[in-house]
């Protein structure tokens, strides 16, 4: 059930649509990666914004995360998620033609990002800022992702359904519940809307949204992508079966309570946060157990670490996966929150995540996909290195400097002086801001960097597979 | 025992893994459970909004407090009537255009509206929020994020000229600031054709497309007479007006009284 079934006549998967799906994800990574670093500086040295109302920070922070959440993580879920549902299940998908509609179709709906949201065309809800009728154009894309990924592991030539699918599963359908809950709005025009929602349901609702666009896009369904990638690149078994399902039970339950720990102390009532932030403690346990699972998976093959730069990619994602499950719950304990929040120290912790789970872990299983897509090896092993190392490189220093600005940013705000006074006004906390966003803005450079010359890697690995190809056509032909 | 009958879990899990069906079931059950719980109360419980809190009705009672959460408007009386401390009304109409303006721009992304109840936000910003402050915001500005001050009460604090200045150049008012500069608001005029249809959504009546769907919660309770007075209220004024009126009209809705406690 753990190992995938052994074929007594190959399987002719369906792996086109994958490929491009592939290419896509990386292309995003660069593209979303330089957004965030374009207003990462504009909030560094604001004569970046130009004068130019479309590319203002308020306009283009939206497309800096969409590009990130839903191109980059979207093209990434897409294509490890056809990918995995032919190998574990020793099938081609139930439909092809679908799995490219949902391909053209998600493109379009970015291609639709690209241009509304710069021009303010916006639901102003957090990741989910897009207008009505390219919500529903989400809704269509999504649906025919997830039928066609549910009946393509129907049809299975295997006994069981593989962890990982159990994963993309439990992302599929929260986010269809979420999506559809959040986006509910009456639109006046094509380019507007209005939620029906408001005020503190409204608040509510959104970040019930919001974490588990996190909990359960951006965790379990790259979880599925860690439980299928891990073993694969070691090349042992998941370390335990038994605690992939307790990781993955309780993820399900728990991680839906959580999106109040995000309206902490303000006009939410009290129950609801308080009981978001218990069930935020108790995360920590499926948290690690999973983080665990993954990096005991390597377990006896440590030396691998030394020369697979992909396994690098995997367990260090992991440790950040550790690192932010357990600063997440801490920041929602309310004595925390009330420093953390509305500070930079939630920017940071949203990008440990981001940066060093999300992306770390895709890289790694990108690279891996990629060499397996075309039958080849990586252009550059050493790029591969390198890449990896301008990400962690890039990661931390992004933190860091989000931690100290944010703890700073709330020990000013609630200063007081010998007199009973306010220490600092409010300009004061954002003039000392100033270089610790600089230095922001420079982490996500060298994770920029690194993503460029992943782009580089993988079109040069293409090339060189496609080339070597029609040299070894060209006998066959004659 | 072939490795196909092999127990490694319990048989519901087996069962789960060997059917599609029953995984799916499973899964889609499971994690409906923690939403159903913390949202559907928050649409019934009378605690949930300040004005129709037991407890908030009590403490008022206790402190003699008559100043009404909720604007109780008369017959007749137009939203120009209203004065600060009658209690939450609806945006007049240049207001709700402004509001547009500071959602298209992003403001939310810098600037929260929500004041916690900490001694330091008392003195920077004023009162703590409470809910029903934002019963007409559809959607919320909460905000989650401070790269700029809170503005949930910014109304009054500076004269319109002052946030003129400031929106246009930041910097020429506030060295150190990071705002973009929004002198192009100047230029952007207020289409007072569609901003009547925005109110009548916002009240309740089918939207675009007149597909039947309307707000079923907290709809602004707007009057004809509310529709019919856009046109003069919004006459040669520019977006950059429309978001003043916007902010100077934040957070001094609610009178509120030393030692009540307005939130559960």
């Amino acid at each position: 059930m753990i190992v995938e079934a052994t074929q007594a006549t190959p399987v002719k998967y369906d792996m086109g649509v994958v490929k491009w799906f592939s290419i896509m994800a990386v292309v995003y990574l660069v593209v979303g990666t330089l957004l965030g670093v374009w207003i990462a500086s504009e909030l560094a040295w604001p004569f970046l914004n130009l004068d130019i109302p479309e590319i203002t920070f308020g306009r283009l922070r939206p497309l800096h995360t969409n590009a990130v959440i839903f191109a980059f993580g979207g093209c990434t879920l897409f294509g490890t998620g056809f990918y995995m549902a032919q190998r574990t299940g020793a099938t081609n998908l139930w439909s092809n033609g679908l799995a490219w509609f949902t391909f053209w179709g998600w493109n379009l709906i970015i291609l639709l990002a690209i241009i509304t949201l710069p021009l303010g065309i916006t639901q102003s809800k957090e990741y989910a800022e897009l207008e009505w009728p390219i919500d529903i154009m989400v809704a269509v894309v999504w649906l025919s992702f997830g039928i066609n990924h549910i009946m393509t592991v129907a049809k299975r030539k295997t006994s069981h359904i593989y962890v990982s699918n159990w994963f993309t599963w439990g992302m599929f359908i929260m986010v269809t519940y979420l999506h559809v809950v959040n986006s509910l709005a009456i639109p006046v025009s094509l380019t507007q809307s209005y939620s029906i929602f408001s005020g503190v349901q409204d608040a509510m609702i959104q970040w019930w949204w919001g974490h588990n666009a996190v909990g359960f896009y951006l965790t379990a369904g790259f979880l599925g992508i860690m439980y299928y990638f891990v073993p694969k690149q070691a090349n042992r078994p998941v370390f335990s079966y038994r605690l992939s399902v307790l990781h993955f039970w309780t993820l399900m339950f728990g991680y839906v309570w959580l999106g109040a720990h995000h309206l902490q102390y303000t006009a939410l009532p009290d129950w609801t946060g308080s009981l978001a932030a218990a069930i935020s403690l108790a995360m920590i346990i499926p948290s690690w157990g999973g983080a665990m699972n993954g990096m005991m998976t390597l377990s006896g093959a440590w030396d691998k670490l030394r020369t697979d730069y992909i396994m690098r990619f995997l367990v260090v994602s992991l440790a950040f996966y550790a690192m932010s499950t357990f600063e997440g719950p801490v920041m929602s304990i309310k004595t925390v929150n009330a420093l953390s929040h509305y500070t930079d120290w939630t920017v940071g912790h949203v990008h440990s995540g981001a940066l060093g789970w999300v992306v770390m872990v895709s890289a790694g299983a990108l690279y891996h996909m990629i060499k397996k897509l075309w039958n080849t090896e990586m252009y550059s092993d050493n790029l591969v290195n390198v890449h990896f190392w301008l990400a962690t490189i890039g990661t931390v220093v992004y933190i860091v400097a989000m931690w100290v600005s944010g703890i700073m940013q709330g020990l000013m705000w609630r200063d007081y002086d010998e007199y009973g006074t306010l220490t600092y006004t409010f300009v004061e906390s954002v003039s000392a801001m100033h270089p610790y966003y600089a230095m922001r803005a420079i982490g996500g450079m060298i994770f920029n960097l690194g993503a460029w010359i992943m782009l580089f890697n993988v079109v040069m690995t293409v090339r060189q597979a496609n080339a070597a190809r029609v040299t070894n056509a060209v006998p066959a032909k004659a | 025992m072939s490795d196909h009958d092999k127990l490694y879990s319990t048989k519901l899990q087996d069962n789960a893994e060997r059917r599609t069906v029953l995984m799916l079931v499973l899964v889609a059950i499971t994690v409906a459970v923690g939403g159903i719980v913390e949202i559907v109360p928050l649409f019934y419980l009378d605690t949930t909004m300040t004005h129709l809190s037991p407890n908030v009705k009590t403490e008022q009672h206790k402190a003699n407090d008559t100043a009404p959460i909720v604007w109780n408007r008369k017959p007749g009386q137009s939203l120009d009537d209203w004065k600060p401390g009658d209690g939450v009304r609806p945006y007049k109409p240049l207001e709700l255009a402004g509001r547009d303006v500071y959602i298209r721009e992003g403001c939310y992304l810098c600037h929260s509206q929500m004041i916690r109840p900490f001694r330091d936000e008392k003195d920077r910003y004023g009162h703590y929020s409470v809910s029903s402050e934002s019963m007409y915001d559809h959607p919320f500005q909460w905000g989650s994020k401070r790269t700029g001050p809170d503005l949930a009460r910014v109304g009054g604090k500076y004269s319109d000229e002052w946030h003129r200045r400031h929106l246009k150049y930041p910097r020429d008012v506030v060295p150190e600031s990071v705002m973009p500069n929004f002198f192009f608001l100047e230029k952007g005029r207020i289409d007072a054709v569609q901003l009547e249809k925005n109110m009548r959504v916002l009240a309740g009546q089918p939207g675009y497309l007149g597909m039947g769907l309307h707000i079923p919660f907290y709809p602004l309770p707007y009057t004809e007479e509310d529709f019919k007075s856009v046109k003069a209220a919004t006459e040669g004024k520019t977006e950059l007006d429309a978001v003043i009126a916007y902010l100077q009209g934040l957070g001094n809705h609610i009178k509120f009284t030393e030692g009540v406690n307005y939130r559960d």
